[in-house]
């Protein structure tokens, strides 16, 4: 894959097929922490971090262990396990040697061990066949994509918890409603056509 | 609700269905919710699916209750779960290619919907296996009902039609939003606001009466 195509592949990540607006994957992080910025902002550093290594480390995985033993059909297995693992991995590694970062990070890492985007993203990597380089930069950038929409929605959602809205409507649905409209936003970037 | 007393099959029938619905009214599992509710088949479908690997695993995760070290189980649970999403996933490929190619990624992404694991923690880690397998179904039921009434709710609106059956005699175009991520967002919130209306309503009446 050409270096432009890669760069095509990287914005095409964050914005046009972005998770949580055209994919929808880990909407529940996406809603449960973006009540206040700061949580969201942690959250998405997390997610950021995890989702580049855990890629990485699932592509090597298949690659070379599960294709050339031919067990491909274990791979949700395999892949859940090794997030588990490495996600436990990462804690500790950081509470030893970056503490700074794993008291920024703190109780969100556990929390990623359940995030379908994590896996989701290990998958789509397989699925759609890419090779080492262009699956990190496809997973990092789709966890960019991720960090940019849940720090946008917990900006909106700071707004509108002082809103008055209908007793019915308060807390979960009007959360929805504002997400279906920054998506319909978003929507807008599916028209573009990357000239690469 | 005390330990001792156990409630009646229809209550827990309506537990599920209702009271405790793990979409409406419990918030669990939004990501599958929203990407597969594009048709009534398709919310149905995954509905079913999720059904079948949630009854399986809370039989299993019951009957291994003693056997599992408290330390690991979460780890236990999310192994058994995976390997009951495989089974299924092997045979939706096998049987029902269509569902396969609509529903995608989101077959294996059942292992961490959190419905499975949060049902595994909550009741089936505690109770005997046949409840905990009428669990699974009741709660798998509750799951599929919301799926369905969101997938026909959104195939309606966005293309006149209810199960692949036009019910506009082709005079309603469709507002192709309602089928797109934008409409899946508002179309769960406003579902879930009149959810909340309703139990207000209800609770209000009761309240009334006594």
């Amino acid at each position: 894959m050409s270096f432009t195509a890669l760069i095509g592949l990287f914005i095409s990540s964050i914005l046009i097929n972005n998770y949580i607006f055209s994919r929808f994957l880990g909407i529940c992080p996406f809603l449960g922490l973006s009540e206040k910025s700061s949580t969201a902002v942690g959250m998405g550093c997390a997610v950021t971090f995890v989702m580049t290594v855990s890629t990485a480390v699932t592509w090597c995985i298949y690659h070379f262990v599960l294709v050339p033993s031919g067990l491909e059909y274990l791979k949700t297995i395999a892949f859940i396990l090794v997030i588990a693992a490495l996600v436990q991995f990462i804690e500790m590694f950081l509470r030893r040697y970056v503490p700074s970062l794993y008291s920024a990070l703190g109780i969100y890492l556990p929390l990623i061990t359940t995030n379908c985007a994590i896996l989701g993203s290990a998958l789509l990597c397989i699925q759609n066949e890419y090779e080492f380089i262009p699956s990190v930069v496809f997973s990092f950038g789709s966890a960019l994509g991720f960090t940019l929409a849940i720090v946008l929605f917990s900006f909106v959602r700071e707004r509108v918890a002082l809103a008055e809205t209908p007793k019915c409507f308060r807390g979960t649905p009007i959360a929805l409603v504002t997400a279906g409209l920054i998506a319909m936003a978003f929507s807008g970037f599916s028209s573009i056509k990357l000239p690469f | 609700m005390s330990e001792n007393k156990k409630p009646s099959l229809k209550t827990r029938l309506f537990e599920g269905l209702f009271d405790q619905n793990p979409i409406l009214v419990q918030l669990l599992g939004t990501c599958p919710t929203l990407a597969t509710t594009t048709s009534m088949k398709n919310g149905v479908g995954m509905g079913v699916s999720a059904m079948a690997v949630l009854i399986m695993s809370n039989l299993l995760i019951s009957l291994l209750r003693k056997f599992i070290p408290k330390q690991v189980r979460i780890a236990a649970y999310i192994v058994i779960i995976s390997g009951f999403v495989t089974a299924v996933e092997l045979l939706i490929k096998a049987f029902v290619p269509s569902l396969d190619a609509s529903l995608g990624l989101f077959i294996p992404l059942i292992v961490v919907n959190c419905i499975i694991l949060a049902r595994a923690e909550a009741y089936a880690s505690k109770n005997p296996p046949l409840d905990s397998a009428l669990d699974g179904l009741f709660m798998g039921l509750g799951f599929t009902f919301a799926l369905g009434v969101l997938g026909a709710v959104r195939e309606l609106i966005g293309n006149g039609t209810i199960w692949d059956i036009d019910v506009s005699f082709g005079v309603y175009p469709g507002i192709a939003m309602f089928t797109q991520p934008a409409g899946a967002f508002i179309t769960l919130g406003v579902v879930i606001a009149v959810v909340n209306a309703a139990k207000a309503y209800s609770a209000k009446r009761k309240g009334g009466d006594k």
